[in-house]
């Protein structure tokens, strides 16, 4: 049976804990609403872009563009966006997972691992696998030129033939409640999937031709679908962060309350005690 | 048929906001091959463009907005440009420009190996566009 005094130095420890979870949790809220507004403000962007692609796409149907050509895979490039800190729930274990899945099914070396975030670069280091390139540092702050250098730099990679598909590993963000891991193919561009589906409704002119504004506009588009990626897993970290603070504060009130209780008990119990023995010296004198 | 209107909608779009979106007379650009001047009710159309200020008239005053490559799209009579990084000319700081440039132009007639040649070059068209905008288009917005 811990004493009193002991009691009260544990509830005054998980007071300062519950002082710490709670100001995460108000900060972690702030940032995932600027987040969202960023995710939002990017969809006018986005959605122009596809729009052209798919113009493009059904007025050059069958481009034999290098960025549409499958190859036969010998060699799969991964990128995978994870956070850079941890006390962020589940969020990282189950990019972890996804990435688990993805060391599974092939063999080492027809993998290409691109890894931004400290946190999936660590589990790596845990697993004793080694990324081919990694970079972290932006993980709840990415920004468009962050997406820039990583599409610039798998597109190189890619036309080189470094790898013949590449995937992006993202946590696609729902709700401060629910993220949900997904993996989307980057690269060869599915051109069945951009095409329009009805007939060109309308003839456009094309400043120089129509091969040149593709060959420039893929390369934008790719970046676009990654700095998608960046936000939505940056959304998603600071999401979930959200959530695992809000019940570790709960978690610790509640901490709190029941060690009170205890506390007065012994306290009771100490004066009872005190007084029985008090009550029974003065007996034994009489 | 087509009902001429006397205005053009204009609307930049970068990956982060909205940076313009207003009636315009008249929108001229630099696409790779050359100039394009849009006019209302013009054809629809797809254009790349260069590392250039745009240039839009509305009421006989000319603006400038600087863009950093990206495209534009002609369509039911709205111009939509969509690019990674646009700049309205008064936000345009002039010295940062020019002394982006004289270190660009540095980098460029170092002729060390180990310079990205590329990555100066497009250094230096983007400070020489943004001086362009600040020059042509910047002391009229007050």
């Amino acid at each position: 049976m811990p004493s009193a005094r002991e009691i009260n130095r544990r509830i005054k420890s998980v007071t300062n804990t519950q002082q710490i979870t709670k100001a995460m949790k108000m900060v972690s809220s702030v940032r995932l609403r600027r987040a969202q507004e960023r995710a939002l403000a990017t969809a006018p962007f986005t959605e122009k872009i596809e729009g052209m692609l798919r113009r493009l796409s059904a007025a050059l149907p069958g481009d034999d563009s290098p960025f549409f050509k499958k190859r036969e895979v010998h060699r799969t490039c991964y990128i995978v966006i994870g956070a850079d800190k941890g006390l962020a729930g589940a969020y990282s274990s189950n990019v972890n997972k996804a990435l688990v899945s993805v060391l599974k099914d092939r063999r080492r070396d027809g993998i290409y691992l691109m890894v931004t975030g400290r946190k999936p670069v660590e589990y790596l280091k845990h697993l004793r696998v080694t990324p081919e390139f990694k970079w972290t540092g932006f993980s709840d702050k990415p920004q468009f030129s962050h997406a820039q250098k990583l599409a610039a730099q798998v597109t190189k990679q890619f036309l080189d033939g470094d790898f013949d598909e590449v995937y992006l590993i993202y946590t696609q963000f729902k709700s401060a409640l629910s993220q949900e891991v997904q993996m989307t193919k980057l690269l060869p561009i599915s051109q069945e999937a951009v095409a329009e589906k009805k007939g060109p409704e309308e003839e456009y002119l094309f400043a120089p031709d129509a091969q040149q504004v593709l060959s420039t506009l893929l390369p934008q588009y790719l970046n676009m679908v990654v700095y998608n990626g960046l936000l939505q897993s940056a959304a998603s970290e600071l999401g979930a962060r959200m959530t695992a603070m809000t019940s570790a504060t709960d978690n610790a009130g509640e901490l709190i309350d029941k060690l009170t209780v205890h506390y007065n008990k012994v306290r009771q119990a100490g004066i009872t005690n005190e007084l029985t023995e008090i009550v029974s010296g003065a007996n034994a004198l009489q | 048929m087509a009902d001429t209107k006397k205005t053009i909608q204009l609307e930049i779009i970068t990956p982060d906001a909205s940076v313009f979106k207003g009636e315009v007379d008249f929108v001229l650009v630099r696409a790779l091959d050359g100039d394009l001047g849009i006019m209302p009710s013009h054809a629809p159309l797809l254009a790349s463009l260069q590392i250039w200020p745009l240039m839009y008239e509305k009421d006989h005053d000319r603006n400038g907005i600087f863009v950093v490559g990206g495209f534009l799209e002609v369509k039911n009579n709205t111009v939509t440009v969509i690019t990674p990084n646009a700049e309205l000319s008064g936000s345009i700081d002039r010295k940062r420009a020019e002394e982006a440039k004289r270190r660009a132009e540095k980098r460029l007639n170092a002729k060390t190996q180990d310079i990205d040649v590329e990555r100066a070059q497009l250094a230096l068209h983007r400070a020489i566009g943004r001086i362009v905008t600040v020059t042509q288009y910047g002391k009229k917005i007050k």
